[in-house]
């Protein structure tokens, strides 16, 4: 149940950090990554995220599908498969030394190399 | 329960301004062009390292009053498979399960459409479980 609460607070908290604590200098982005995905029509390099990929409109597009709709299925059903994200192997898992935890966070690390590198780039250009 | 609330709020707001829920920090992570992430997962290593280190030496408790208990981590095969796919969501969402929470607060509300698709992914290994290798 606590965890609800918890959760509920981090939802606020991301609208704190923008409406109250907001930075109003846009997000700088690495030239590199900019013109890599300039290439690909990508835009909204100010903004946390590319609102030209994460809108509603674009969830009827099959790339708009596999961002938001596989990529959340990924993120949840890896977490479990792993027992445990970011947070409980990377952060709370190496702290304590625990070698599974180094094995999760390599391979979490791989599958992000695969997939940024060579997956989301045909994901994109769709 | 005000106390997680205000321990969420302040989780949020720091995934926030250290701008881990950005999906061009990610990026950049997965490209090694920036350090950011890298330092950020860093340092909170170190402080988890050393707040561990505090936990364990005052012998302190969660706010309930019960002892902490520090899960051991077995390995299985699930670490492999399921942190590769964890890695693929986490460079197509640009998030993490925590971060997923702070986006749509940020205001990206259709977020919320891949924080169902999370949950689902997590009830659907329930229901295949058996049948993947551990």
């Amino acid at each position: 149940m606590w965890n609800l609460f918890f959760v509920a607070g981090i939802l606020a908290g991301g609208w704190v950090a923008v409406h109250v604590l907001g930075n109003p200098a846009p997000v700088k982005v690495d030239a590199r990554l900019v013109l890599e995905m300039r290439g690909y029509g990508v835009q909204g390099f100010g903004d946390l995220m590319p609102a030209g990929l994460f809108n509603w409109g674009a969830l009827a597009t099959l790339k708009g599908w596999l961002l938001m709709v596989m990529g959340g299925f990924l993120v949840g059903f890896g977490t479990r498969y792993a027992g445990g994200c970011t947070s409980g192997h990377t952060i709370m898992g190496l702290s304590t030394l625990q070698w599974p935890s180094l094995v999760a966070t390599t391979c979490f690390m791989a599958g992000g190399f695969v997939m940024a590198n060579w997956l989301l780039p045909i994901i994109l250009k769709l | 329960m005000l106390k997680y609330f205000i321990a969420g709020l302040f989780f949020g707001i720091i995934l926030v301004k250290a701008e881990i829920i950005s999906w061009w920090r990610i990026q950049e992570m997965f490209r090694c062009q920036s350090f950011h992430m890298y330092g950020v997962i860093g340092s909170a290593v170190a402080v988890g390292i050393l707040s561990v280190w505090v936990i364990r030496k005052c012998k302190i408790r969660t706010l309930a009053g019960e002892p902490i208990v520090l899960s051991v981590r077995k390995f299985n095969k699930g670490q492999v498979f399921g942190g590769l796919l964890f890695g693929f969501g986490w460079a197509v969402t640009g998030a993490c399960p925590g971060p997923l929470f702070a986006q749509i607060g940020a205001g990206f509300t259709v977020v919320s459409v891949t924080l169902l698709s999370a949950i689902a992914g997590t009830y659907v290994y329930g229901v295949v479980r058996e049948k993947l290798p551990h």
